[in-house]
This record gives structure tokens, sequence and C-alpha cells, in this order.
């Protein structure tokens, strides 16, 4: 190797600069190899993610994909109802005529907007907390809010969220509110048993004797360092908020109709079981094929962020 | 000693944590929904009635005074009238919660035998077939939500292959047995029907597994997983290479400290299932408390909400106490640092 | 070498771990030998394969991600690579031993340490003639106090996290020999320990294995250590073994340019300062280095170390160095 001559002093150090932000670009650029690799290694979890993205993107094409847009509103056609599955309509119709393929497609795009209007509501506010009690550990911070996050993990969120939805008024925006409420201690939780560990790090005692601000150890020094089973967390969180979510609209608290949903379409569907097994069955496997996508991604993302072994 | 000082300490914690669960039912069940009294009244009554409704239920004190009234009824279980059944809250509450109890009981049994038993068997025969269908079988029970399950199961075990019922807790022909603890298969049992016991618990395996699915899978993959973490530790391989035997190093050395998550998780599975219970006890019309605290949320009657919530905020509690003993047991990690801390 | 049979043979060992980006060839073709009786010493940084040779020897290593694409292990004349488990199970304990680097981790958390040693105890029982509960206990409160710890029935009720780290050591060690080896593995013994206790504890194995008369395989980078309790060394690189002799020899004439550094890298109290050590560090195993696996960091690096693997030459009685600088010196080793 051909050592580069050096002049001066800010030569050397403008050298050492270039050579430092070329090493940080090609740490990124490997570790999102390695990231691709950890993932892709398990095929299950590409599946996850094609699963995900396709989705999404049908979500989000619900206009322009379905074949009968105008059954995702207030639309009845009781000459055609409850046809079992055939070339016209491909999953059947339901107990008013509408197209339940239509309906799922329109479906997705609330459950997935509850999971991620939700997660986007907790998770700063619950890891937030759990940094704050967690780097004022032993201190009456720590007291007040680990103790108020006991108080809501005491009892199921589905039980707290059901109990807040019903005395509010009964739509998605408020349901969503209602599982938010009870979601942020779970995180606050996590962050705090890995900040109260970090807390003891050397590089955390060496930012403070350096007299480096709270702010920053909270922000720079330890929030980095919480990321990955946070992110592990949501991604497998964001499939429970989905099943949340139709669990509220079955029973009335969630999305009202004439606006499809799963949850809805499952519990009308199933006064018609088991004859009329159609309505209830496509909108459940819709759900289960919403949160095995999210579930296979989950854990590709978990062995994203897991260490190497040996 | 250092177990009971253990105990102790987690008993007075959760009695604040009670307290503070008490503030947070306040919260909701008298401050969110504006005017409880119209609320549990309906847009109809006059509101002479509202305001005799009002004064009666303290609405016009200053909430911390309406709180102490509440809290001190809460105390000695009484919870009011409901507004459904026109009963006492608390004469309800102890018709349902045995039914539920019964149901999650058996679901968690369901999960801890199903649970471990898939989990290491999973371990075990790591890569191999059995392996996969276990590791295919989990995945499922994870994805698919346990109101699911229940429609499924009516549908498959129910309707075409008749096998179970699918409807209350006993068939017709049944005649009940006296109730003692409101626990059908236990008050079978005490009164010596086998018969009934045997109906009770044909018609409990269908919900009780459908609750259950979940769990069942959550243990089996945590159960594998931690012992194929554990594998790689140093203390199995030094077991192994002290020349113990491959039978009880995985049996034994292995399977205790990799049970301690696992159990953590079963408990909070199973206090967690009481939450989920309502659609599945909807679904199989079982009157349960998590029926019967879904119907008062849609009919908003609040007295029932408060005491329903209530009720599973102590049931979850002292499992996650019972938890916490059997993992102090387990890891003695756990039960010395407890000791030490004091 | 002599007649009489040889305890311990290995052949061209290879490990490889299967990992991100390929296998990380950690061993490459060690060869071993020991006769009964002998107590050897291994040494060479730490990453140089030292402690994944005697996992391997009893075969305790992760698979995955280990993989033994090739070698044999001989002990006692009998291949250690083609048993089954239960030939294996047979060797183990009572044939070869081993005490593991580190106690804190090598103990099982949620066991007493009664349970653990009891269970060792019973497993070293010769097969039909299972050993009474009794004579279990007796065994394990005599393994105890060999190892000079105080109280041993308290102790047998103690989990291993109410020990302090010198006791878990010697719980090791106590454990280790409690099924009378022909052959005992230790693995740093002590290093995880201040340097008193750590003395404290190697003065007691020395100790052991010389009135037991167990053979001894004694893993360590502490030269000073090495050079009190054993007969002959290897010393190891990167998976490689680079030379082998004579405790007293390779310490009066040290011949491999890697040994030399590693003799130079030890503070003197007596000698001006300390040395700057060996430049460079273990390779990376994913592409170790070409031919001699210690060329990039050699100083006397020649083109054929770039290139061609050194063989083992013999430069005396039983002193064998890998390394060009030798090749034509005296007779060639095997």
């Amino acid at each position: 190797m051909g050592q580069p001559r050096i002049n001066s002093s800010s030569e050397a150090a403008a050298l050492v600069a270039q050579r430092i932000r070329q090493l940080e670009r090609e740490s990124r650029r490997e570790n999102l190899g390695r990231a691709w690799y950890k993932l892709s290694r398990n095929p299950m979890s590409v599946v996850g993610l094609a699963m995900v993205l396709s989705l999404i993107l049908l979500a989000i094409a619900a206009p322009w994909v379905t074949p009968y847009p105008k059954h995702a509103g207030p639309f009845t056609d009781f000459a055609n109802a409850k046809i079992p599955p055939c070339g016209r309509y491909l999953l059947g119709t339901d107990q008013i005529g509408r197209d339940i393929l239509t309906r799922i497609i329109f479906g997705l795009r609330s459950s997935l907007l509850m999971g991620v209007v939700v997660l986007a509501l907790v998770v700063p506010p619950g890891v937030l907390l759990g940094l704050l009690a967690g780097y004022f550990h032993g201190t009456w911070i720590d007291t007040l809010i680990m103790r108020i996050t006991d108080i809501f993990l005491a009892v199921p969120p589905l039980i707290l969220a059901l109990a807040v939805a019903s005395v509010l008024k009964p739509n998605l925006w408020n349901g969503m509110m209602a599982v938010s409420l009870m979601w942020w201690p779970w995180y606050t939780r996590l962050v705090y048993g890995l900040a109260v560990a970090l807390r003891n790090e050397y590089f955390v005692t060496a930012a403070e004797i350096t007299g480096a601000s709270a702010g920053h150890i909270l922000f720079r020094e330890m929030l980095p360092n919480v990321l990955s089973p946070v992110f592990t967390k949501m991604s497998i969180d964001i499939a429970w908020v989905i099943i949340i979510g139709s669990m509220l609209s079955y029973v009335g608290l969630g999305v009202q109709p004439p606006e499809p949903s799963l949850g809805t379409m499952i519990s009308d569907g199933a006064r018609y079981l088991p004859d009329q097994w159609w309505i209830a069955v496509f909108p459940a496997l819709a759900i289960v094929v919403v949160v095995l996508g999210f579930n296979l991604l989950g854990d590709g993302i978990r062995d994203m962020f897991a260490a190497e072994e040996i | 000693m250092s177990l009971g000082r253990f105990l102790v300490r987690r008993i007075v914690h959760s009695i604040f944590v009670l307290l503070g669960l008490s503030i947070v039912i306040f919260v909701i069940a008298r401050v969110m929904p504006g005017d409880p009294a119209r609320m549990a009244l309906g847009a109809r009554a006059p509101q002479w009635v509202v305001d005799r409704v009002r004064e009666q239920m303290h609405l016009n004190e200053p909430l911390t005074v309406q709180y102490v009234y509440w809290l001190r009824g809460a105390l000695r279980a009484d919870f009011g009238l409901s507004l459904v059944t026109q009963r006492p809250v608390t004469a309800d509450i102890q018709e349902f919660f045995p039914a539920s109890l019964e149901l999650v009981l058996l679901a968690g049994l369901f999960s801890a035998v199903g649970g471990i038993g898939l989990g290491v068997l999973s371990a075990r025969y790591k890569d191999t077939w059995i392996d996969n269908v276990v590791r295919v079988i989990s995945y499922a029970g994870i994805v698919t939500p346990s109101f699911i399950f229940a429609i499924l199961f009516v549908l498959l075990f129910g309707f075409v292959l008749k096998w179970f019922p699918v409807i209350g807790r006993l068939s017709e022909h049944t005649v009940a047995p006296p109730t003692v603890t409101g626990m059908v298969t236990v008050d079978a049992l005490l009164a010596g029907r086998l018969d009934a016991f045997a109906d009770a618990l044909r018609h409990m395996v269908l919900p009780a597994l459908a609750l259950a699915m979940g769990s069942i899978a959550q243990e089996a993959r945590i159960t594998r997983s931690s012992m194929a973490d554990n594998l790689g530790k140093d203390y199995i391989a030094a077991a192994r290479a002290l020349g113990i035997s491959e039978r009880v190093v995985m049996g034994r050395f292995l399977l205790k400290p990799s049970l301690i998550p696992t159990v953590s998780i079963l408990g909070l599975d199973i206090a967690a299932t009481l939450g989920v219970a309502f659609l599945v006890e909807l679904i199989f019309n079982w009157p349960g408390l998590a029926r019967y605290g879904m119907t008062s949320m849609l009919h908003k009657d609040l007295n029932a909400i408060s005491a329903v919530i209530l009720v599973l905020g102590v049931a979850f509690v002292t499992v996650n106490i019972l938890v916490d003993i059997i993992v102090a047991y387990l890891d003695p990690r756990i039960r010395l640092r407890a000791a030490r801390s004091e | 070498m002599s007649s009489t049979p040889l305890l311990l043979e290995i052949k061209d060992l290879h490990v490889h771990f299967a990992v991100y980006g390929g296998r990380l060839k950690v061993l490459d073709g060690v060869n071993f030998v020991m006769q009964s009786g002998e107590r050897v010493g291994l040494v060479g940084e730490a990453g140089c394969g030292k402690t994944t040779t005697m996992k391997a020897i009893l075969q305790v290593l992760p698979t995955p991600p280990a993989v033994i694409p090739c070698g044999e292990i001989y002990f006692k004349g009998r291949d250690l690579l083609k048993m089954n488990p239960n030939q294996l199970q047979q060797i183990r304990g009572r044939g070869i031993s081993m005490i593991f680097q580190d106690p804190t981790a090598a103990l099982n958390p949620v066991f007493t340490v009664g349970q653990q040693l009891k269970a060792v105890i019973k497993h070293s029982a010769v097969r039909g003639r299972p050993l009474s509960a009794d004579e279990v206990h007796q065994r394990a409160i005599q393994s105890l106090q060999e190892v000079a710890l105080a109280d041993p029935e308290r102790l047998l009720k103690s989990y291993p996290i109410q020990l302090s780290g010198g006791m878990r050591q010697r719980v090791c060690i106590g454990m280790a020999l409690a099924t009378n080896p022909e052959l005992l593995i230790a693995d740093e013994p002590g290093t995880s320990l201040d340097v008193t206790i750590q003395d404290q504890v190697l003065r007691l194995l020395h100790r052991l294995v010389k009135e037991k008369n167990t053979s001894v395989i004694l893993i360590t980078h502490t030269l000073g250590i090495v050079r009190e309790m054993t007969d002959r060394v290897y010393v190891m690189y990167a998976g490689n073994i680079v030379e082998v002799a004579p405790t007293a020899g390779l310490f009066s004439r040290p011949m491999h340019p890697y040994t030399i550094g590693l003799m130079q890298a030890v503070p003197r109290l007596t000698g001006g300062g300390v040395s700057d050590g060996i430049p460079g560090r273990i390779p990376n195993y994913l592409q170790p280095p070409t031919g001699c696996r210690f060329h990039p960091r050699c100083p006397h690096v020649m083109d054929i170390c770039r290139q061609e693997k050194p063989a083992s030459y013999q430069v005396d009685d039983d002193h064998y160095v890998a390394c060009f600088l030798y090749r034509g010196e005296e007779g060639k080793g095997s």
C-alpha cells in the first residue's frame, strides 16, 4: 500500500475525516447486506415481506382492483344475496348481496390503518417513558412512571380498550384511541428493562463523565441501543393491534357499517353458519393471512437484529 | 423467610396496583362518559329522573368524594345494580365468574401440557419433520385469533363432525348438579355425578381449546427456542463432557432452566385469556364473566363494567403472584436476589 | 515416538463454523499427540482455536454452526469421531474430563452444586454397578474436600450464584476430577479470577493431578503457568500447531517466530519496560492468509510462506517447528 504524502496537519485531518466517512459508508453498506442476508436466510421471512407489501398495495389500490367497488358502501342487492363462491363472485356474496372479495379488500384498509396509527401513537411515548424511568432508575421519576405502568399492565389491554371504547362514541378513531391508551405501557416496560441495564454500561458512564447532557445520553447513547427490540416488538404488535381492531368491530365498537371491516363481516357471517359458511370464513381467513404476513416478517426482523451465534 | 418476604412484598405491591387500577376504572366509568346518570337512563328519560339518579349516585359531589364513595362500595363488594339484569352486580358476578374461571383453568391446562409437550418434542427432534410439523402448528396457533378458532371449531367439530356440543355448559337432558362452587365440573364431582362431569367437560373442550390455541403455540415456541438457546450454553457442554447421559442432560439439566421463560409467559397468557374470552364465550353462548362484561359494555351498564374490570384485575394480579412463586421456585437466582435485596 | 500406546492422538483435525458470509475455518489441520501420564501445555493468543480443539475432542462443540469436515481423534487407539453417542458417553467423564474456561458459565444456575456434582458421580459408575445414594453423597463430599472447600455439606445445598468466583472454580475442578479421569483438559483455569486466587487454584490443581497421576492438557495464554506445570508444550496459532517442544527446550530455545514473539510479549520485572509484542492480530478466519497463516505478521516472511503451508520440521529431539526457516535443518519430522 502506498502511503499518501501529507503536507500539513489540516490535510491530514481532511484525509482522516474522508477515510472515516468512507468507512462509515462501507460499514453501513455491509450492515445492510448483513441485515438482508439474515432476513433472506429464512425464505419464510421473505414470503412474509412479500405478503405484507402486497397487502398494503392491495389496500391502497382497492378502488381500482376490486370487482365491485360500489359494494364497499351502502349497497344492497337482495336478488343476489348469499350466493356461494362462483365465477362472478369469487368469494360469494353476503346476506344483502355484496361481493365479499371487494369488502375484504376494502376492510384491509381500516385494519392496516389501525395498526399503523396505533403504533405511531403508542411507540414514541412508550419508549420515551421507559428511557426516562430507566435512566433515572431509583428516583421518584422511575417510581412514578413505573407504578403507573404497572397499573395498566395489571389488566389485559383488550378489556380496558373495550371499556374505553364502550363509553366513547363507537367508531374507528375512538377504537384506535382506546387501544392506544392501553398499549403504551408494554413499550415502557420493555424499554425500561433495557435502559436500566444500559445505565451501567461503560459508554453511558463515559458520556456522563465527559459532562454530556441527560438529553444527549437518553437520545444519542441509550435510544439507539433499545431500538432493535422495539422494532421487533412493533412488527409482531401490528398484527396484534389488527386482531384487537377486528375484535372491537366484531362486537360493534369499531368501524361502523356500512363501512366494511373484517371483524364486522365475521360477526355478521357467524349468524349464517354453517350453511352460508363463506360469509364468515373468508373474512376470517383474511385476518389469518394478514396476521401471518406480519408475523413472518416480524420473525425475519428479529433474526435481522439477533446477534450472530458462535 | 426469604420466599415469604418476597411474597409479602409482591402482595403489598399488588394492592397498590389494584388501588391505582380502581382510579383508572373510576375515570373510565364515571368521568369519561360525561353524565353517567344520563348514560344509564338513556336519552328519553325525563330530566327530573336523571337529577334524582344523579343525587343517588353522588354525582353532584366533587370527583374525589365520588371516588371515595365508589371505592367504599367496591371494597364491600357493592357495585350497585346492573342495568341489564336488574340485580346487584355482585350477584351477577358470583354467577358468571366461576363459569369463566372453569373455562380458563381448562384452557390453562391445555396450554401447559400441550405447549410444553410440543415445545420439548420440537426441540428434541430439532430440524426433523416432527419439528417442522410442530412449528407449522404453532405458527397457525399464533397467527389465528381465538375467536376465529372458535368459529372454525364450531363449524368443523360441531356441525361437520358433530364430535362436541357447541352451546352452553350442559346438555338439555343432563340435570345440573347442585351449585356449590359454580364450576359445573367441580360441582358434579362434589355431588358424585360422573355423568354430569363428563357432559360438562365435553361442553368445555371446544371453547377451552379455542382459548388455549394461541398460548399452546406460544408456549411451544418459547420452550423450543429457550431449549435451543440453552443447548449452546457451556453448562450443557460441561454436563456432557463430564459424562452425564444425553437423557439426563436433556430431560433435567436443559429442561429446567428452559422452562423458566415458558412458565412466566404461560401465566401471563392464562391471565390474558380471561381478557380475550369475550368473543369465544359469545360464540359458544357460554354464560361467563366475559360475556357478561361484553353485554354490559354494549348497554353502557357502567356499574357492571367497573365491577368486571376490577374482578379481572384481581384475577390477573393473583395469577401473576402465583407465577412469580413458581418461577422463584424454579429459578434460585430470583429467589436469592429477592432475599438479598431486603 | 516411543512404542507405548498413545493416550491421545489428533490427526489433521479441521473444524469450521458456518456463519454469515461463509465458513470460519478455525482449525486448519491440527496434529497433536500425548502419552499417558504426560502434562502438556497448549498456548496461544485468545481466539487461536485452543478451546475449539478441546471441545472437539469431547465433541461438545455446538453443531450447528460447527462442522468437522475431516480429521481423526484417537483416545487409546479408538477414534472418538466414529463413536456412537453411547460409546462416547463411556469415554466422557471417566476417560476424558474437562474444566471449562468460565466456571460461572459452566455451572448450571438452577441446580445446586450437589445436584450437579452427584449427577456427574452417578454417571461415572461402572456400567451395571450403580452407586448407592450414600456412596454418591460420600464421594461428592470427598470431591469438595479434595479441592479444599470448607463445609462441603452446606456447599452441596448451595446454588452457584451463592458462591464466590474462586469457589466456583474449585467446584468445577472438583467436579472434573470426581470421575477420576485418565485425561483432564483444563481450559484456562482461573483466568477469570484475580491473580492471588488464580495462583492458589493452579497450585491446587497442580498438586491434585500429581497425586492422582492424571494426564493433563493445560490450556493457557500465560507462559509462566506453562513453565511451572507442564512437561511439553504445543504452541498454537490461528488453528495450526506451530511448534512442539519439551517445556524446558521451548523456553531455552524458542524457534517459531510466533513463539519468539509470544515470549517477548511477556512483561518482565527485571527487563527494561514492556516489549511491543507481536504486531497485528489473529487473522480473519473467513479468508485466512494463504500459505503459513502467520506470514502477514511474521518479521522473517519469505516468498514461499505466502504460497505454501509449512510442514512440521524436526529440529531437535521432540522439538518440531512448522516454519520454512527451519526447512532442511536436521532430519525431517513427521
